[in-house]
């Protein structure tokens, strides 16, 4: 579907394809700040602090919610220090190529029948490919700084994403043979208009049958944004931030943004393929007012699957790298192949 | 696991150490690289430096650098009166800042020949068990938080502070209370104190049964911590580990039973608690299980706190009479004792303290070989020291 017809249709004004673009462009740019600074205040510093039995920030605006603001801006006036030995291209353009990585994948994610930025036949694949492009700006980062700690940081970083890439598309594989298609609006449409044994009243949403996938995929999410229990390469206990370390002002700031936009994005696919994305079982798909409901739809799942995950990450302790591989190799690729096997036979059965 | 077991691990430790010696710089020529953590790094908690040679991220070799904090204590004590060396001692263990005067009084009163009141006494060892307390919640706390795991170290702060508003209550200071005097302590209770302590040794009861499942209890944190860092029983003795550190190797030895000090443990029913293993696992497990003693011990002492006079008779200035003597208690990082020379004058000639954390980190060095960065981190934490007791 053209984008730049459904929004002609939406608005009932012919839209010249450079402007869809430059609408699409400043869309893109303004979610993902406000994403990175939702999940920051919500999670990071409401949800956290009411864990840990604190109140968080309470002075910047109302309860503090401009907080992340004032960080951002406070950010902004640092000075922008390179270490003396650092590769100064390289370590100034790694934040970049982690911020740009996170940019790529919220193209595919649809919001709305036409509330998507483009509809690739490939989405899913495309969006875990782009999301591993972020290590290769991990590991710059590392080498970059010319320090130890950042070295030893990035090379854990580029081990456990390597790792856990595998268990991550292999746990996406049920739902692509379930589904039938790597398309993410088509996976919306099949969970929507799908029937549970022959029950159509609430859609076919794919936690119930993809339940192993699910949990997978949470688990390789979790190390693929390095957060505790998976933390090691920016372990601040052992080696003070890792690749992060030298980083100071707004590239920091990149990374920070990279961080929870990048969280945003994968809570935002497991909505997707698990739990029905922007659609409601009910009522017609094509229906343009799903694209106005359909990003509240999201946002309440989004928020739902983030929450699962940054509570994962006020928890746990953090384990040690080997038993990371040890987890990754032995336990979760063996458990999602095992998960593709008998999703295979019930498709051919059923 | 058994003793013999853990000799055998170190054993096997040792032998990939030579290994990893030999392959350095001889077979494939990798390069070897030193690390150099701290004396500024967040698992150090203050100023401890820490030279480690690595073979990618296993140590080969690792020095711990003390002195970085030093304060000259014992020097200082040299030109202070009695009561004034009890107000510079409190800062050597920061977190049980209590404890740390009870030695350095209890070897004073030696000297002097003068025994402190029944009532002093228990007082005195109430708030040796609070401070205790104070000082292993936040260890509970800690090394939770060494290992990653953020929220159990904001619990830990959150449920101390009842035993500060307590230790707060009766001396006044929440950190330094200076609180102990030669022949007894400087006041007595205050109303109402004994049923309000008696509720927060309730809610540390509920912190150790929470952290117990919530710390011990985790999957990640027993694989983090057992079999990290086996101290044998023998070879632990042979460093001068005190404390909960050699309990946790099945050395069934605490200073507050085989002591000789004065005061009235010998009255009260407890246990010390043992350990097997001798791991970082075992090390936390006795110390949490000795902050819920702790609180039975409080709950005895103040059922039978005797009443009487709090001070015994003292002279208005102290002269400390010609002589030596030793003391040393069961504090909360192990045993720490004063060694006081006086020459009848109203100083100390010559104070040397003993104290815990120095001996407890000498065994660094030959625990560390073998085992990976994040296990440095799981060893120097479960080891538990506290900088000003390190470096004095």
């Amino acid at each position: 579907m053209n984008a730049g017809v459904a929004m002609s249709g939406l608005l009932a004004v012919e839209v010249p394809y450079w402007a869809t673009a430059i609408i699409k462009m400043g869309v893109i740019a303004l979610v993902i700040p406000t994403a990175a600074l939702v999940l920051g205040y919500v999670f990071l510093m409401k949800i956290m602090s009411f864990m840990q039995s604190r109140l968080g920030p309470m002075e910047a605006g109302p309860y503090g919610t401009l907080q992340l603001l004032a960080d951002g801006l406070k950010f902004l006036q640092k000075e922008d220090i390179f270490p003396e030995k650092a590769d100064r291209t390289v370590f100034a353009l790694a934040p970049l190529v982690v911020l740009v990585s996170t940019f790529l994948i919220y193209v595919v994610i649809p919001t709305g029948p036409d509330a998507v930025v483009a509809q690739l036949d490939v989405g899913i694949f495309y969006a875990l490919a782009v999301s591993s492009l972020s290590v290769v700006g991990i590991l710059m980062a590392g080498w970059a700084s010319a320090n130890k700690y950042a070295l030893m940081g990035g090379l854990r970083a580029a081990g456990q994403l390597i790792a856990y890439e595998l268990p991550l598309v292999l746990a996406v594989m049920g739902v692509v043979i379930q589904a039938g298609t790597l398309d993410l609006q088509k996976i919306v449409t099949a969970q929507a208009t799908g029937e549970i044994f022959g029950w159509d009243g609430i859609g076919n949403p794919f936690i119930l049958t993809q339940f192993v996938g699910f949990f997978i995929f949470l688990v390789a999410v979790q190390a693929e944004l390095t957060q505790p229990p998976f933390d090691m390469p920016v372990a601040e206990s052992e080696i003070v931030g890792g690749y992060q370390v030298e980083y100071t002002g707004f590239r920091f700031l990149f990374f920070f943004m990279g961080e929870f936009g990048t969280a945003f994005a994968f809570a935002a696919l497991a909505a997707v393929m698990f739990l029905g994305g922007w659609a409601l079982p009910w009522g017609d798909l094509e229906h343009w007012a799903f694209n106005i409901v359909g990003p509240v739809i999201m946002l309440v799942k989004v928020m739902a699957v983030a929450a699962l995950i940054f509570w994962f990450r006020f928890t746990y302790p953090r384990l040690r790298e080997d038993q990371l591989q040890r987890l990754a190799w032995k336990f979760l690729i063996p458990l999602s192949l095992l998960n593709i096997v008998v999703t295979g036979v019930f498709k051919v059965i059923l | 696991m058994t003793a013999v077991g853990a000799d055998r691990r170190q054993q096997l430790a040792y032998v990939a150490t030579q290994a990893a010696d030999a392959r350095l710089n001889v077979e494939i020529e990798t390069e070897g690289m030193t690390l150099n953590i701290g004396p500024q790094h967040p698992a150090t908690h203050g100023t401890l430096r820490l030279v480690a040679r690595l073979d990618g991220e296993q140590v080969v070799e690792a020095e711990p650098i003390m002195g970085y904090m030093h304060r000259g204590y014992e020097k200082l004590a040299e030109v202070r009166t009695y009561p004034q060396v009890t107000t510079l001692i409190n800062r050597i263990d920061w977190l049980g800042s209590f404890a740390n005067e009870v030695p350095f009084i209890l070897a004073a009163e030696k000297l002097m020949e003068v025994e402190a009141p029944p009532r002093a006494q228990w007082i005195r060892t109430v708030l040796f068990e609070l401070s205790r307390i104070a000082n292993i919640t936040l260890f509970l706390g800690d090394m939770a938080v060494q290992l990653g795991a953020i929220t159990p170290v904001f619990m830990a702060f959150r449920d101390r502070e009842f035993v500060l508003n307590q230790i707060e209550a009766v001396t006044g200071g929440r950190f330094h209370p200076n609180f102990d005097r030669i022949g007894g302590v400087k006041d007595d209770l205050p109303k109402g104190w004994i049923e309000d302590t008696k509720q927060a040794m309730e809610k540390i009861r509920d912190f150790c049964d929470e952290f117990e499942d919530l710390v011990l209890g985790n999957e990640i944190f027993q694989s983090r911590s057992r079999g990290i860092g086996i101290v044998p029983p023998a070879i632990g003795l042979s460093y001068g580990l005190s404390g909960a550190n050699i309990r946790a190797s099945g050395v069934d030895w605490d200073l507050r039973r085989d002591g000789h000090e004065a005061l009235v443990y010998d009255q009260l029913d407890w246990k010390v608690w043992t350990h097997p293993d001798g791991d970082s696992f075992a090390r936390y497990w006795v110390r949490l299980q000795e902050t819920r003693e702790a609180t039975h011990m409080v709950d005895q002492l103040l059922d039978g706190l005797p009443a009487g006079p709090i001070m015994a008779k003292v002279p208005r200035i102290i002269k400390v009479p010609a002589g030596e003597a030793y003391a040393a208690t069961e504090n909360p990082l192990g045993e720490m004792g004063y060694y006081i020379v006086s020459k009848g004058d109203l100083v100390p000639f010559r104070v040397k303290i003993r104290s815990a954390s120095f001996s407890n980190i000498s065994i660094t060095p030959w625990l560390l070989k073998g085992v990976y960065v994040p296990d440095i981190i799981t060893i120097l934490a479960s080891l538990y020291f506290i900088l000003g007791d390190i470096d004095r």
